[in-house]
């Protein structure tokens, strides 16, 4: 797996825990899935958290004492239930790193940072397809945005506010 | 109408770069066909039967003459010489070569156009009233609405993975001319009791294999609470719409399965969780935008021409020209005009260069350089002096364009179908023609009245069929074409799917039966009912029983040949 971030590629500080006989004992960073939290013995904060892209958000916010990061899962690049799930955890209040985890293309990344999301975890193969840089050049391939409220920057509808306010207002 | 601003037109060429960018890394194999397959189709760009096909978005049916000479001659270096409108207001190209797409697009830029979500899953191009601005049962203009979502929705970046298509379209008037009871989201401007402007906002119509019938869920909508309101729609549909099935996968189905009601709470939870002032636009925004469509500065003129009314009594052509496809303007003295695309035996929709250049001329010379399109594939001039009709009338018929069947049963709604399109499973075009050549005689098209009839080449119902007053869906049965007949569709404000009259018939049968129904209808017809007055009153009984009585006598007279 290849973890890019809008800085460049890192490496994942994480440890994905799948089975319950993997939790014990737990690793340094353990990443688990939300579905298998009650049954294993919930690892000292703060943990990484696994959730689906259809995960109920109360269900997921129960646990924003204790996790740094979160992690959704993307099924397939063209699935896009993720970004509104990204859109709700940052409105609930979760301040920690979230992370996009499938296939997804370097076409999305803006799209991913713009919905909250901090990086992305993509397989390996893609990653060979796609690299680093590809990700890089196609998050800045749009400079203007008519969205408020998404990615940095005002959007578009800001800015025509500002530039006939002028630079003293 | 709209134009760019320097943030437009930034947005506009850098999406074109960025798909320059993505054409090329689709050739180094970055990209798989799987992966570059939505990201074209988000550009417009389709693969058909026997080439790709480009989608160019009008929004909101509004096209300016400058625009429409750009066309023609994209559609003269680019393509076969000429383009298509489409029933969703846009344009298509059906022969450009995949190398020339972003030099199209570069032109296209050059005019302030775009093939921007004219497909994918994603909010596709807004529609409206192609009479905004100028309808005399207008009360508010609806342009300012839908471009104001054609920007929000312009690569939003969360709703571009949707489910599936998402279609919004937006009336102001009193009549139903954009069909917002079959879309997606539906917005009817209305004023509340305290005269403060807002909408009605309807969810979950459509048509394709299952159509639906919008359903109101919020009889109020303040104005300036549209975007927050149509995010928290996009929010609930983009995370619980289905996934598990293309064909159950539109916002229909997941109001039709949750239930209006539920879906409706849903809706209002997320509305009340949001932050609207941060995501709603600005009201110098608003204003900005609606300053651009203005009424232009009219002459002030009587309320009739005396040259026209003399005109009318010499010329029977103009006379009918005028009586059929002119439309009543809110401004004394002027007159919308509809130019048909449905000349007896032509292609639905279709125009040739020549007739684009000659057409953005008359334009220039009689409507102000502005022209419409309708989602019935015709065009409209919406700001014509009376006075000037006789002499536009004699341009347009020198160009093929004088075609006075606005709404008449020539006046056929189809999908390209077999001729054009890999989902088709049965022709559309030609049948639209042989139908438009049954009825030729103008006299007797005058006589039958408005009759909206559509017909879909597959289930997917891009002709609209369910909504005709008569829908032809052809399909494929045993290796053959066979064609199914519904009666009592409408789109308009009294929105009904129609209603199959019996088994599906081949296609030469088809302009005979649609014959059978027309007599049926001249027969039960009371006063002044039209065809679908008719049917909402007797119900398709008669309709049913008179298209029984047609098959049986083609079955005999088959049997009998043999």
């Amino acid at each position: 797996m290849t973890i890019i971030t809008p800085a460049g590629e890192r490496k994942d500080a994480y440890t994905l825990i799948e089975t319950a006989d993997e939790a014990a004992p737990a690793p340094a960073r353990p990443l688990v899935p939300l579905t298998l939290l009650g049954a294993i013995e919930t690892p000292a904060a703060p943990f990484g958290l696994l959730v689906e892209n259809d995960a109920d958000i109360a269900e997921i916010a129960r646990h924003f004492g204790a996790v740094d990061l979160i992690a959704v899962v993307f099924p397939a690049f063209a699935d896009g239930r993720g970004f509104s799930l990204a859109k709700r955890l940052r409105r609930e209040g979760f301040e920690g790193t979230l992370r996009a985890k499938g296939p997804l293309i370097a076409d999305q990344f803006a799209d991913a940072l713009a919905c909250g999301f901090d990086e992305v975890d993509i397989p390996d193969t893609m990653a060979n397809r796609q690299p680093v840089q590809q990700w890089l050049e196609m998050k800045d391939s749009m400079s203007v945005h008519y969205q408020t409220g998404f990615g940095e920057g005002q959007s578009i509808l800001q800015q025509r506010i500002a530039a006939r306010r002028g630079p003293d207002a | 109408m709209y134009r760019y601003d320097e943030f437009d037109e930034r947005f506009v060429r850098e999406r074109v770069e960025q798909f320059r960018t993505q054409v090329s890394r689709r050739l180094d194999g970055s990209l798989s066909e799987d992966e570059f397959k939505p990201l074209r189709l988000k550009n417009g760009l389709y693969l058909q039967l026997h080439a790709y096909m480009l989608r160019i978005a009008v929004p909101y049916g509004t096209m300016s003459a400058r625009q429409l000479r750009q066309l023609a001659r994209i559609a003269r270096e680019y393509d076969k010489g000429y383009a298509h409108f489409t029933t969703r207001q846009n344009l298509q190209f059906n022969w450009p070569k995949l190398k020339d797409i972003p030099a199209i697009l570069d032109l296209l830029a050059d005019v302030e156009m775009h093939a921007i979500q004219t497909s994918g899953n994603c909010i596709r191009n807004t529609t409206a009233d192609q009479f905004s601005g100028v309808a005399a049962d207008e009360s508010e203009d609806p342009r300012p609405t839908a471009e104001l979502l054609r920007q929000w929705s312009s690569q939003h970046p969360e709703f571009v993975w949707l489910p599936r298509k998402f279609k919004i379209a937006v009336t102001g008037a009193q009549h139903d001319r954009a069909a917002i009871l079959v879309h997606d989201i539906g917005l009817k401007l209305k004023r509340n009791d305290a005269g403060e402007p807002g909408y009605e906002l309807s969810v979950g119509g459509g048509l394709g294999r299952t159509p639906m019938i919008g359903k109101i869920i919020r009889d109020f909508l303040p104005k300036d609470e549209l975007l927050a309101y149509v995010e928290a729609i996009m929010r609930v549909y983009n995370a619980e719409g289905r996934r598990d099935n293309k064909f159950k996968a539109r916002v229909k189905i997941l109001v039709h399965e949750t239930g209006t009601e539920e879906f409706k709470a849903r809706v209002e939870a997320e509305y009340a969780k949001l932050d609207g002032p941060t995501i709603n636009a600005p009201q110098e925004e608003i204003d900005r935008i609606a300053a651009y469509f203005a009424a232009p500065d009219y002459e002030d003129l009587p309320a009739t021409s005396l040259t026209l009314e003399q005109a009318r009594k010499s010329d029977k052509g103009l006379d009918r020209f005028v009586a059929q496809n002119g439309f009543a303007h809110k401004q004394p003295g002027y007159i919308a005009l509809t130019i048909s695309l449905k000349p007896v035996g032509g292609v639905p929709g279709d125009m040739s260069a020549d007739q684009m250049d000659a057409f953005a001329d008359i334009a220039d010379a009689y409507s102000l350089g502005e022209l419409r399109v309708t989602h019935s594939q015709n065009l409209v001039l919406p700001y014509v002096k009376q006075d000037d009709v006789p002499a536009l009338y004699a341009d347009l018929k020198r160009h093929g364009l004088a075609t006075a069947n606005a709404g008449l049963v020539t006046d056929i709604i189809a999908c390209p179908g077999l001729d054009y399109c890999s989902l088709a499973t049965a022709k559309s075009i030609p049948i639209a023609q042989e139908i438009a050549r049954t009825f030729a005689d103008e006299d007797r098209q005058q006589a039958i009245g408005e009759l909206p009839i559509k017909i879909s080449g597959c289930i997917n119902a891009c002709g609209h069929h369910h909504v005709g007053a008569i829908g032809i869906l052809g399909l494929e049965k045993g290796g053959r074409e066979n064609y199914q007949i519904t009666v009592g569709g409408d789109a308009t404000e009294h929105a009904a799917v129609g209603e199959r009259l019996g088994p599906g018939i081949d296609a030469d049968d088809v302009p005979g039966a649609v014959e059978v129904l027309v007599e049926t209808y001249l027969s039960e017809k009371q006063g002044a009912e039209t065809f679908i007055e008719t049917v909402r009153r007797t119900g398709v009984e008669p309709f049913k029983a008179s298209f029984t009585g047609f098959i049986e006598a083609r079955a005999s007279a088959q049997e009998a040949a043999e």
